[in-house]
């Protein structure tokens, strides 16, 4: 890779000070007198870089650091330590020509204004990033089409669906065509069907702008149809980064073999850990080691009509690398 | 500069719309707007009476004439930022701004602007109302006329630039209510709401020359009601300008430190 990474990250850390007291009316009064306070240790040391055009995926549990991480990337939040460089910027610094180039999406009340419609909210932000009106008119169009916006554009906001409010703010975070998307849970709440249609809207931006996106999900699907690296933190620390079939890899020790039995024999236990069985339809868990003796066994000892191997869900992966990570 | 201009127009043009939605909370807020200054209006009227027609040598016209003018000015050049800030602070909406290529200063000051639009269709009618019941007596004087419009301006940005800086405060406090409570106190005696500053003692008028209050309210009311020598009238440009010069260097030397500590909480 000879070009220089869209987003360098060097040894990041933040720590909140945060107020510590107990519950009730005693503590509150005393703590008016000697406040106490505690570091707490939100992100602790971490690197990763990001290359232009590429989508990371950035996993954790609820309260690992990743929004923190997303909030000092886009220059919301002053880092305690260490460097960060997006597209050769210091985010804190907030410079226009930094602000001018990236977005992020947190929620869904960030860039519609309430009581206007759509289309007005818009204009705002034609006229706040100086936006040149052929430029705007075209973003648009292209926004409209590719997420289907053509009916939404007169109605205020106030009257939209989630989803059609979150369509709406994706397309305006967008609207200066940034180079950089830092995407906190863009599908969140958000029902299949849409959760698909912002998918292959960020894919498909991604593809023609060859833009850098580093994104939160907690849908797996998400994670998997678009990024194919992804960053593992957990508890302020980076756990993994890399690919994401090498996550699997490394932090599933099973795999899960299937297998349609001919005489409709179910109890396979004596093969392996039985996870579902129904009508001659078995899946074993296996030690990924044993995988090929086991099946190795099935297909000589049993009337096997078919057989595959696979790895685990990617829900079950993450869970197993919090899990071992707490143990 | 032609950006910021379409900026300031489109900003004005949708916040105005916004603004329209709610025409009965414009009502309720301009109530409290005219209630207070009829307040002192009825009392210092009462109080002339009973004094045999004068006080301090104003009569009942002289203080119709300074509290309906005061009610205008002070319309105008009232600021909501401190709650506002407050709010933004708390629950975390200050984000989405500070990722904005536009400082949020100007969203201000057009949301400002685009209410004062708006209210201004209501509080112009008001006080001809006010005027019809309590027959002012005005004394036009063409020079104080004139610089009455400058003053204006500098009061408005004076204005809001003071309250602007002080709300910043919201950065370390969270809370900036107990702040404000202490500036709308100070704000009350020294910008001659409660009681015009010349029928106050020397020494309130001595501290009410040094502080910013009267040049952010009252200023442009005494020049319109033409009590202000020329020379008086330079003093207060003088200490508007000079005023307007710290709240500058403060917001410059304050912002950037109060966003460095911003914790956007919540989203």
């Amino acid at each position: 890779m000879s070009q220089d990474p869209a987003i360098q990250v060097q040894d990041l850390s933040k720590t909140y000070i945060v107020p510590v007291r107990q519950g009730g009316l005693g503590a509150a009064f005393k703590s008016l007198i000697h406040r106490q306070t505690r570091a707490v240790e939100a992100v602790k040391e971490i690197n990763f870089a990001v290359a232009p055009g590429e989508i990371v995926g950035f996993l954790g549990p609820n309260g690992a650091g990743k929004t923190t991480t997303l909030k000092m990337l886009s220059g919301l939040l002053h880092p305690s330590g260490g460097q960060v460089q997006v597209l050769g910027h210091e985010p804190f610094r907030r410079q226009k020509a930094y602000l001018r180039q990236i977005t992020l999406v947190m929620g869904n009340r960030n860039q519609l204004v309430w009581d206007i419609p759509v289309l007005d909210s818009f204009e705002r932000n034609r006229a706040i990033y100086r936006l040149e009106r052929a430029f705007y008119r075209d973003v648009v169009d292209e926004l409209v089409d590719l997420l289907d916006l053509t009916a939404l554009l007169d109605k205020p906001v106030r009257n939209l669906s989630l989803g059609e409010r979150m369509k709406c703010e994706v397309a305006a975070a967008l609207l200066h065509r940034p180079r950089i998307l830092f995407l906190d849970e863009p599908t969140l709440g958000l029902d299949v069907t849409m959760q698909r249609r912002i998918r292959h809207f960020i894919a498909e931006y991604n593809r023609r702008y060859d833009a850098a996106v580093l994104l939160t999900s907690h849908y797996m699907a998400d994670v998997e149809a678009l990024c194919r690296r992804v960053v593992v933190i957990h508890h302020g620390q980076l756990l993994f980064d890399g690919l994401l079939e090498e996550l699997v890899q490394r932090f599933s020790p099973h795999k899960t073999i299937a297998v349609e039995l001919a005489n409709g024999q179910t109890d396979l236990s004596a093969f392996g850990q039985v996870v579902e069985s129904e009508e001659g339809r078995v899946t074993l868990r296996v030690p990924k080691d044993q995988t090929a003796q086991v099946a190795g066994r099935l297909l000589a000892e049993l009337e096997v009509i078919d057989l595959t191997i696979e790895d685990p869900p990617v829900e079950e992966v993450i869970e197993q690398v919090f899990a071992q990570e707490k143990a | 500069m032609k950006g910021l201009g379409d900026i300031y127009a489109t900003l004005g043009r949708t916040t105005l719309a916004v603004q329209l939605q709610y025409r009965a909370e414009l009502v309720i807020w301009l109530l409290g707007l005219v209630l207070q200054p009829v307040i002192y209006l009825v009392v210092w009227t009462t109080v002339t009476r009973v004094q045999g027609g004068t006080v301090g040598g104003m009569t009942a016209g002289d203080f119709a004439a300074y509290y309906i003018l005061y009610m205008v000015i002070n319309h105008l050049t009232f600021t909501w930022i401190m709650f506002e800030f407050e709010f933004r602070v708390r629950n975390g909406s200050f984000s989405p701004l500070l990722l904005q290529p536009l400082h949020p200063i100007h969203r201000d000051i057009v949301d400002n602007i685009a209410y004062k639009a708006l209210t201004l269709t209501l509080t112009v009618p008001v006080a001809f109302l006010l005027a019809w019941v309590f027959e002012p007596t005005f004394v036009w004087q063409r020079w104080s006329l004139i610089a009455f419009i400058p003053a204006l301006a500098l009061a408005f940005l004076l204005r809001f630039m003071v309250e602007w800086s002080l709300a910043l405060a919201a950065f370390w406090t969270t809370r900036v209510t107990a702040l404000n409570e202490i500036y709308m106190g100070l704000a009350f005696f020294l910008s001659g709401y409660m009681a015009p500053l010349e029928l106050m003692p020397d020494w309130v008028q001595t501290v009410a020359a040094v502080f910013p209050f009267r040049w952010m309210v009252v200023f442009p009311v005494e020049l319109l009601l033409g009590r202000l020598t020329p020379d008086q009238a330079l003093y207060g440009f003088a200490a508007q300008i000079v005023w307007l010069g710290l709240a500058f260097a403060l917001i410059s030397l304050v912002w950037s430190r109060g966003a460095k500590r911003y914790a956007a909480v919540g989203s």
